[in-house]
């Protein structure tokens, strides 16, 4: 029990301030600090160039660290070579040996390992079953789909039964339907085998859908780390609210800060609530984020006295299961409303003048 | 009559708008392309043609051409056709008399001492015997001055030699397998076939060293090639380029400077000696004998060809992705299992086509060994220059030519058999 709850609480992955270079001019990785715990699904999400495949190949071990310390199980592995590390690895391209088939493949991390050959046969056709590919044992890399590769990939990284699993845009070059598919089938196998799974994308939706816990990579640092809901609904600045989702933003002032909310002075003069998050103090700049789905303009479901602001209808979009409705508020032309298709909802006109409103909650004043 | 003109008819041939069958407009509209493509290559084609394929159909003619024989003396090859050659007796007179007649007409024509050189050949001395015969037969009556036979012994008494007389007897024919068994150490006797005096076989080894030196300097270029073409394949760009430079500098030199600084190098007095006895690894009295020998031209050729096996090494590791070791090494394997296993096999293409590109240059190369291979380092192009130019033997030349092409396309055979030619990439 008291063994349990010790593993259960240190982590399993470490990253402690570690910071990457590779040319000594500029920081690719700045001061990441990062724990993961065993079991856990988490994936790196940010825009290309943001540091998220140096992370994972430190991890890996096939670049090193320019400061800091990585730990596994609470080991430090910065000198241990990659051979010895026992993490499996899906790449982009998948990496498939091209001249071995998918068997050899397969069996490649159990040769090295010394393991017999029945066992061996017994574990590839195993992992082969797991990802639906045991008719394809024979077959070459060249002879697959993309999306066969992709399985063949995945079942050479767990093989071999390693602990922990990263995976760099695994699903990047497959289509979107197939994309959809894998993302449920990865998130399956390794809940059913408990593995640890760091998981890089730059690919928000797959982010969400698939993950324990998110971290949003910008700029060489980890702008916010937690779980989907959270990260959706309760950003923390405006790079991980634009990042993730539709967002409308409104640009102002802070005029005052009362009982956890926040009176906000538009550029055009109107006032609007919203919920201090990264403001501190009146006079400060901020960037005020609401989402799409959370605007509101029918005044009866508003809070009695929460504030209004005049909008103009710019488009109507009729989407099937949702109504989008492109406005002009406080100067801003693309403030986009999203509502659902019932019966009792409105269609509004181009050319209409509404007002609209939130709730103070879903309205967050971030930095500028 | 309705039945095949209709177009969408269940049975007859498919019909095009025009009424044609289709096949046949196809095959039409085709063959236009075809022409014109043909059109674009000609020019090509007819150069490859003039300057490729035509030399080596004459080297192949050459090498069993020998109208020579029948040409020079039409009459005597008719008389000697009785003449048992195995008997042991001289020709009788009509013989001789017939090879006045072709010698007088010879004389005239000013061909009797090419037909001596011809055969001399097969049978050295003949040529004087030709050039000193040539000069009284001419001036013979042939209708009062008879009979020949002993005229021509009291002449030179070679002509009283029954080898003489086998020799032009075996070389009448028009045409010969005579330069393909001198080009193997063989000879043909009045008996057949048979073995060359052991003083006379040269080219039988000269072939086999041809073929093991190749290979070295193959093996060799392979071995210093190889961590080369990685490097070129792996450095930053930037790296890469001034390496790559370095590869190709031995383009910008001329081929004999480069082989003449291995003789400045290599020699008894050269610099590498120099140094060995400065420092006192080998004494003075015995200095090492690097160059004019095997030891020097495998050494000056390696240099040489070594860019030929680079350059497909480099193309074939270029399109190999880092990725494929990253995965080897992530799944477990040590950089050398991982290099052994995944890098090499994929490297082979590369490796195949720089083998065979070296190999086959090295085999007919000719420069090189001249200048740095004294007489035991020599190829078998050497002799084949030997022939061409000096001796002027062109058909011993084109038969030993045509047994070095043969040679190649059998090894090329072997290897398509063995790794397949599909493996070879050369970009
Ligand atoms: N091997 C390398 N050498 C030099 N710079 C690199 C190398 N790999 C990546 N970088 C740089 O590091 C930054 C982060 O890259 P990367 O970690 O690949 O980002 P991401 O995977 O998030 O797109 C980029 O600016 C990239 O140009
Ligand atoms: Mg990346």
């Amino acid at each position: 029990m008291t063994e349990n709850a010790r593993t259960a609480d240190a982590a399993f992955v470490e990253f402690a301030h570690v910071q990457k270079s590779y040319d000594g001019e500029t920081l690719v990785v700045k001061d990441l600090n990062l724990d993961i715990g065993k079991g856990e699904f988490l994936t790196m999400l940010g825009p290309s160039g943001s540091g998220k495949t140096t992370c994972l190949m430190m991890l890996a071990g096939f670049e090193t660290a320019t400061h800091g310390e990585i730990r596994l199980g609470g080991r430090p592995i910065n000198n241990i070579p990659p051979y010895k590390r026992g993490i499996g690895m899906v790449f982009q391209n998948y990496a498939l040996f091209p001249h071995m088939t998918v068997a050899e493949n397969l069996a490649f991390p159990l040769e090295v390992r010394h393991i017999g050959r029945t066992e061996r046969e017994a574990k590839v056709a195993r992992a082969l079953d797991m990802v639906q590919m045991g008719a394809f044992g024979g077959r070459r890399p060249a002879q697959l789909s993309g999306g066969q590769q992709q399985r063949v990939a995945l079942a050479r990284a767990l093989v071999f039964e390693p602990e922990l699993v990263l995976m760099d845009e695994p699903l990047g070059a497959l289509d979107k339907q197939l994309r959809e598919h894998m993302q449920f089938e990865i998130k399956r196998i390794a809940d059913n085998l408990g593995i640890t799974v760091v998981y890089v994308t730059h690919d928000q939706t797959e982010a969400l859908t698939m993950s324990d816990r998110v971290a949003v990579f910008d700029d060489g640092r980890i702008q916010q780390l937690a779980p989907p809901d959270v990260l959706y609904e309760e950003p923390e600045n405006s790079f991980v609210a634009q990042f993730i989702g539709e967002n409308n933003t409104l640009v102002g002032v802070v005029r005052e800060i009362n009982d956890g909310v926040a009176l906000v002075e538009l550029d055009d003069g109107e006032l609007i609530d919203a919920k201090p998050v990264n403001v501190t103090r009146p006079g400060e700049r901020t960037r005020v984020s609401i989402r799409p789905e959370r605007v509101e303009f029918n005044k009866a479901r508003l809070q009695p006295g929460a504030h209004t602001l005049k909008a103009e209808v710019l488009e109507f979009i009729y989407m099937g299961d949702i109504f989008r409705t492109r406005l002009r508020v406080a100067g801003n032309d693309d403030f986009i409303v999203k509502t659902r298709n019932a019966p009792d909802q409105r269609r509004m006109q181009p050319g209409e003048q509404i007002e609209i409103g939130w709730l103070p909650t879903d309205c967050r004043a971030l930095d500028a | 009559m309705s039945d095949i003109t209709r177009n969408d008819g269940p049975t007859g041939p498919m019909l095009a708008a025009d009424g044609t069958p289709l096949k046949r407009s196809l095959a039409r509209s085709l063959r236009r392309q075809k022409l014109r493509a043909l059109m674009l290559i000609a020019p090509l084609l007819v150069f490859v043609l003039v300057t490729f394929i035509a030399p080596i159909a004459d080297m192949l003619f050459r090498s069993v051409e020998n109208q020579i024989v029948s040409e020079t003396l039409p009459e005597t090859v008719l008389a000697l056709r009785d003449w048992d050659a195995k008997a042991g007796s001289l020709p009788e007179e009509p013989v001789f008399a017939a090879l006045a007649a072709d010698l007088q007409a010879a004389v005239a024509a000013k061909t009797h001492t090419r037909l001596g050189s011809r055969l001399n050949y097969e049978n050295s001395g003949i040529s004087s015997l030709f050039r000193k015969s040539g000069r009284d037969v001419g001036k013979w009556d042939m209708t009062t001055d008879g009979p020949f036979r002993e005229k021509f012994i009291e002449i030179d008494k070679g002509w009283g030699d029954i080898g003489v007389w086998q020799t032009i007897k075996t070389y009448s024919p028009r045409y010969t397998p005579g330069y393909f068994l001198n080009a193997v150490d063989l000879a043909k006797g009045v008996d057949g076939i048979e073995a060359r005096a052991a003083n006379e076989r040269i080219y039988i080894t000269l072939f086999l060293r041809t073929l093991w030196m190749s290979l070295t300097i193959t093996a060799s270029c392979l071995i210093l090639g190889y961590p080369v073409a990685w490097l070129l394949a792996n450095l930053r760009a930037s790296s890469a380029n001034v390496l790559m430079i370095l590869v190709l500098l031995p383009f910008w030199t001329s081929l004999l400077v480069r082989t003449s600084a291995w003789k400045v190098l290599l020699q008894q007095q050269g610099v590498i000696n120099d140094l060995l006895v400065w420092i006192g690894l080998v004494g003075d009295a015995n200095r090492l004998v690097m160059i004019n020998n095997q030891f020097g031209t495998i050494l000056a050729m390696t240099h040489v060809l070594l860019p030929f096996m680079i350059l497909p090494l480099y193309s074939v590791m270029k399109t190999i992705p880092p990725s494929y070791l990253r995965a080897a090494k992530s799944l477990g394997a040590t950089d050398w299992t991982a290099f052994w296993r995944v890098y090499f096999p994929q490297s082979v293409p590369g490796i195949g086509a720089g083998s065979i590109l070296v190999f086959i240059i090295a085999i007919g190369y000719y420069i090189t060994p001249e200048l740095v291979g004294g007489t035991k380092g020599v190829f078998i192009s050497n002799r084949i220059a030997f022939h061409i130019s000096s001796s002027l033997n062109w058909g011993l030349g084109a038969a030993l030519g045509a047994i070095l092409l043969v040679a190649v396309l059998l090894l090329y055979w072997a290897y398509d058999k063995i790794v397949g030619i599909d493996n070879v990439k050369l970009g």
